[in-house]
């Protein structure tokens, strides 16, 4: 266990290292840059009109229907991989098992090809 | 084992100061955010009790799919928030009796473990120290657990299905590009040449 956990080790250093570079250029400008505050500093730039409305509106479904079947797909593949590497010790019914699975959602993939939910029209 | 703890309380005070952060953050973009990092300390105590692959898993799907939905959810949407929190009370008797709900479950989880010390290690798959996370899960997961694994598939598949039954809809009067008939079409079915007489129109 504590094997495991020191292979971790280098992860917690790039951590730690990555949170003293990330704090000290959040807080060095606090500290040396020149500083003129203004409103219209902060306000959204629309090549040279007044912005029309709030960045906010109603979006085409479709985005989030895409970013839906991209996490079922990433679980997919999530399953795949201690398969992977346990492929040879399962043997045959191991496999098949993977193969249903696939099947089963290459069903869902024909389906959704089909749908033309994958087009953008 | 010292520094096991310490990595143990430090994931663990941040884990809970996000998610409370999560539900009391004003701002929703940065609710979402402080839920990522609730991800990654979750993602930090499953590395701790040697679960690599569920944390590895953790991160990737729900940092690196599920929250950046929400996130892109939450920026885009036409959402007044003003409008949101005046629902409030009205929403006050539901949302409790789920906190409840959550926590009676929660209490019961404890509580059987108080009952039984000693439940933790005796699953239907005890965790051995031979081998690898990733490598006991494939063992079991593909053979022994058949069901569950399908199962799962079936319910991405319903997943996918629903959420193209909900959202798909095709707009009316769009022409699509379809090229297979593009490079099938040749000159015999596009072209009529005529032969036009000197003095008089077609």
């Amino acid at each position: 266990m504590n094997d495991l956990l020191s292979n971790y080790l280098p992860i917690a250093v790039f951590i730690g290292v990555a949170a003293v570079i990330g704090l000290a250029l959040l807080i060095a400008p606090f500290a040396v840059a020149y500083k003129s505050p203004d409103p219209e500093k902060l306000s959204a730039y629309e090549c040279g009109f007044n912005a029309f409305d709030d960045a906010r509106m109603k979006f085409d479904v479709r985005f989030y229907l895409v970013s839906i079947l991209f996490i079922i797909f990433d679980l997919e593949v999530a399953f795949l991989f201690p398969w992977a590497t346990v492929f040879g010790d399962i043997g045959w019914f191991g496999f098949w098992s993977m193969m249903v699975f696939l099947g089963v959602l290459t069903i869902g993939f024909v389906y959704e090809w089909k749908k033309g939910a994958l087009e953008w029209d | 084992m010292v520094l096991k703890a310490l990595f143990f309380y430090l994931f663990a005070a941040v884990t809970v100061a996000s998610a409370f952060m999560v539900i009391s953050a004003r701002n929703p973009v940065h609710s979402v955010l402080f839920l990522i990092l609730a991800f990654i300390n979750a993602a930090g105590l499953f590395l701790l009790v040697g679960a690599e692959f569920l944390a590895m898993i953790l991160v990737v799907v729900y940092v690196g799919a599920v929250a950046v939905l929400f996130l892109f959810v939450v920026m885009m949407l036409d959402v007044d928030f003003v409008e949101l929190r005046q629902g409030f009370l009205q929403y006050l008797p539901i949302g409790s009796v789920l906190g409840a709900v959550l926590l009676v479950e929660l209490l019961m989880v404890l509580g059987g473990w108080a009952i039984d010390p000693g439940l933790v290690g005796k699953g239907a798959v005890p965790i051995t120290a031979t081998g690898s996370n990733i490598e006991q899960i494939g063992t079991v997961l593909y053979t022994k657990y058949v069901f569950f694994f399908q199962a799962s598939g079936l319910v991405l598949l319903v997943a996918m299905v629903g959420a193209i039954v909900l959202t798909l809809r095709h707009k009316e009067g769009v022409r699509r590009q379809d090229i297979s008939r593009q490079v099938a079409r040749g000159p015999a079915s596009s072209i009529e040449v005529v032969s036009v007489e000197t003095g008089k129109g077609l």
